[in-house]
């Protein structure tokens, strides 16, 4: 019992040690779009791109999925199995529905032009957010994997573990994305 | 290295629901100012990266809870989050400067355009 705790606080930390790496990858992808956001190269800015309420929907979206993962952490710390599935669906569902709109976006900008080789702007918007989309997708994938291993074993100390570290890559990329937000299509 | 704590930190509803609402709120305000233009200039950019860290500090510690599992998580972060300033500040630094060393009617144009100055 002690043995398999301290093993899941190791696990977590070398987790963490992964997410902060992660984040000095994003820090390098920020300091490129800041510096090349004024090369449109005579093409369109961010201000005349982005839509705000679009950007809006998609941050109440990653926030309430960021808070449903939460409520599955708690769950599981109860023991309730089908709530665990259950918020894990609704997690799912919203991570979806966030990639599916981003997606959306990435299409209609490529579909009207102003794709990654438009600009050095376009370039490194497209890699930026792309990366963080990336990123979402794997998350999803993993949060399926879960569901699929927890409704076979149930709520085993092992899973419960893998969950928390899932749960800390969850909740990393609602926090890259309030940085995206911010200065990507709040600072246009 | 300290000995690594042996009782399992409960995480409470309390906390998750605290900062859900807290980041709703923070997240509200950014974007309202943009909305309603109720900023301008550097004001509005200094205004906006100050709610983007107090929204990344509230999820830190309501969702992530840095700081109560062990010491290590935190010090991994202060690093980080040192290298990650050194990264982006010096990035800017270095190619906001670089327009002084781009050839000569370029840096004139640089120079009367940023600096006011003229030959």
């Amino acid at each position: 019992m002690i043995d398999s705790t301290q093993n899941s606080d190791k696990y977590s930390i070398g987790f963490w040690l992964y997410l902060m790496t992660d984040l000095v990858s994003f820090a390098a992808l920020f300091a490129t779009y800041v510096v090349l956001r004024n090369n449109t190269f005579g093409g369109p800015s961010g201000a005349e791109l982005f839509s705000l309420p679009f950007v809006f929907a998609e941050t109440l979206i990653l926030l309430t999925s960021s808070f449903a993962f939460g409520l599955a952490l708690i769950a599981a710390q109860n023991g309730k199995k089908q709530q665990v599935l259950g918020w894990l669906g609704v997690v799912f569902l919203l991570g979806a529905s966030f990639l599916a709109m981003e997606l959306y976006e990435f299409h209609g900008l490529i579909s009207e032009g102003h794709g990654p080789s438009g600009s050095a702007f376009l370039s490194s918007f497209f890699t930026l957010v792309g990366t963080h989309g990336l990123h979402i997708a794997v998350g999803l994938l993993w949060v399926l994997v879960s569901m699929w291993m927890i409704s076979r074993k149930g709520l085993t100390e092992n899973i419960q573990s893998k969950l928390s570290r899932l749960g800390m890559f969850w909740h990393f990329l609602d926090f890259v994305w309030i940085f995206i937000f911010t200065i990507v299509y709040l600072l246009k | 290295m300290s000995q690594p704590q042996f009782v399992k930190p409960e995480i409470s509803l309390s906390s998750y629901v605290a900062g859900f609402i807290i980041s709703l709120f923070f997240t509200a305000l950014a974007f309202s100012i943009v909305f309603g233009k109720l900023l301008g200039g550097n004001i509005m950019i200094g205004v906006l990266l100050l709610l983007a860290v107090v929204q990344a500090a509230v999820q830190l510690m309501f969702f992530m809870h840095l700081g109560t599992k062990t010491r290590w998580n935190l010090a991994m972060f202060i690093s980080t989050a040192g290298l990650v300033l050194v990264i982006v500040v010096g990035t800017l630094w270095i190619m906001h400067h670089l327009n002084y060393n781009m050839s000569g009617q370029q840096m004139e144009m640089h120079n009367l355009q940023e600096e006011g100055i003229s030959r």
